[in-house]
């Protein structure tokens, strides 16, 4: 709660989205890409069993909307972010940079934590809008290249399917992973002790706490949603 | 009216008493070193002035203003009239020098770039570091130069009162005794109130005009520094002359 009152750092702020969001996208894009193809094509196979091939387009486009969009890149981002957190909060720790910190008049939680909190809040659903699209388009690439599926056809059923609450469904749970991913990074980088062996069992800590977070959550969520 | 007055205070970590009713005070100008083997409580005693620990008892005044459970705004003042110069240097690796030198009045914001380089400059200047390094990360730097950058963050925002966590350890007899005479020069002509706590003698019988010697977690000595190797008292004398043999185990 320190975090919402005064003073704030924009220019951290800043600099926490491009970490999280920015550098993440190369390896969001890759997941998507492969996860949409990959869904496809195991659709297909299923769906040609009971002669419900056309199936393909929503069910890629519901499976990377709802589920596997927002909890793949919320895994994702997990193992590079939340980790990286506490391997570097947990530094600060235990070379007495933190203690430093407050001595010099400046509120760690408020510097460190706080503009990561918010700029995963805020890049989490952003990653998760794009990994979408990906996603979608990487199921539409093995769709129409390889199974033969007509182009225009397949974008059109996968819009039929798509509803706007999906897109809030996939937003909600991005932001809520987004807030998971820096707190726990957060919280395990900033209560290490033992040199560099706490800083190595904070980061996993962290990583493994966090990876609970997002499929308990997720899980949740969807209940909530369709339950 | 006394610099730093410490009452009774003790501090408990799981079943581990770290100071069992320290009692200690420092007179304005005063430069005081705690001596005492690792692990014997030092560090936790500035820790507790500084409002970074919470005794579970006791009392510690600095100005005469109580420093146990204060917060918020109150601690954010009283923190305000301290320097500390920390074991590790404990610079942040992520900023450059400057950024490091100026991180208190700036408290960590890019303002004022080049008026704080400016005030890095001087302050660098103060121990005996010039511009060329102002750019640089941390990592850059020797151990015994982050030791001067962390000293010239610490006075830089003209601190009443500075707290020295081992200012030698890690620097070759040469470094160690450039810092002690950086310590003792900033703090004379400043005037600067300083706590020193260290297990080098050599610093403590440069720096300090008081020495007090910690032992599970009490003050069992304290006396002029020339009294240091003629205390009289066999913890100290065992301490000071580096002996495994004696009542310390």
């Amino acid at each position: 709660m320190r975090g919402l009152t005064p003073p704030y750092y924009p220019a951290r702020l800043l600099e926490q989205m491009a970490l999280i969001g920015w550098f993440s996208l190369p390896v969001v894009g890759l997941t998507a890409i492969f996860t949409g193809a990959a869904l496809a094509q195991q659709t297909f196979t299923a769906g040609s069993r009971f002669n419900a091939t056309s199936t393909v387009p929503a069910i890629v486009v519901l499976g990377i909307v709802r589920e596997l969009g927002p909890v793949l890149v919320g895994l994702m981002v997990a193992g590079r972010v939340s980790s990286a957190m506490a391997a570097e909060l947990g530094t600060m720790r235990v070379t007495e940079q933190l203690d430093a910190m407050a001595t010099l008049r400046t509120d760690p939680y408020r510097y460190l934590i706080a503009p990561r909190i918010f700029a995963a809040l805020i890049t989490m659903p952003i990653l998760v809008l794009i990994a979408n699209v990906i996603g979608i388009f990487g199921g539409y690439l093995l769709s129409v290249y390889k199974l033969d599926f007509n182009a225009v056809g397949y974008l059109k059923t996968s819009r039929h399917f798509l509803q706007g609450t999906d897109l809030l469904m996939a937003l909600i749970k991005s932001a809520v992973f987004g807030f998971f991913i820096a707190l726990m990074g957060c919280y395990h980088g900033f209560k290490t002790s033992g040199g560099a062996a706490g800083v190595g069992r904070s980061t996993t800590n962290a990583v493994v706490s966090t990876f609970i977070l997002i499929l308990l959550s997720n899980l949740i969520i969807t209940v909530i949603a369709f339950g | 009216m006394s610099k730093i007055v410490l009452e009774d205070v003790a501090k408990t970590f799981s079943e581990n008493k770290v100071l069992d009713g320290v009692t200690l005070t420092v007179e304005p100008g005063e430069s005081v070193a705690i001596i005492g083997q690792s692990g014997s409580g030092k560090s936790v005693t500035l820790q507790c002035i500084l409002g970074l620990i919470r005794p579970d008892r006791g009392s510690i005044r600095v100005d005469g203003t109580e420093m146990v459970g204060i917060r918020g705004r109150e601690l954010d003042l009283m923190r305000a009239k301290f320097g500390m110069l920390f074991q590790g240097s404990a610079l942040f690796d992520s900023l450059p020098v400057w950024r490091n030198v100026t991180f208190a009045l700036t408290q960590g914001r890019v303002t004022s770039a080049r008026r704080m380089r400016k005030v890095a400059e001087e302050n660098l200047e103060r121990v005996g570091l010039d511009r060329t390094i102002l750019e640089l990360k941390p990592s850059e730097l020797s151990g015994g130069m982050q030791k001067r950058v962390a000293l010239a963050r610490a006075i830089a925002p003209r601190p009443e009162i500075i707290f020295f966590d081992e200012p030698t350890t890690g620097l070759d007899p040469i470094r160690a005794d450039v810092i002690n005479d950086l310590i003792v020069s900033l703090t004379e002509d400043a005037g600067i109130t300083a706590l020193t706590i260290t297990h080098d003698m050599a610093s403590a019988r440069k720096i300090a005009h008081r020495v007090a010697m910690l032992y599970q977690g009490k003050i069992i000595w304290r006396g002029p520094r020339d009294r240091l190797y003629d205390s009289g008292n066999p913890y100290v004398d065992q301490f000071v002359q580096g002996r495994a043999e004696g009542p310390i185990r």
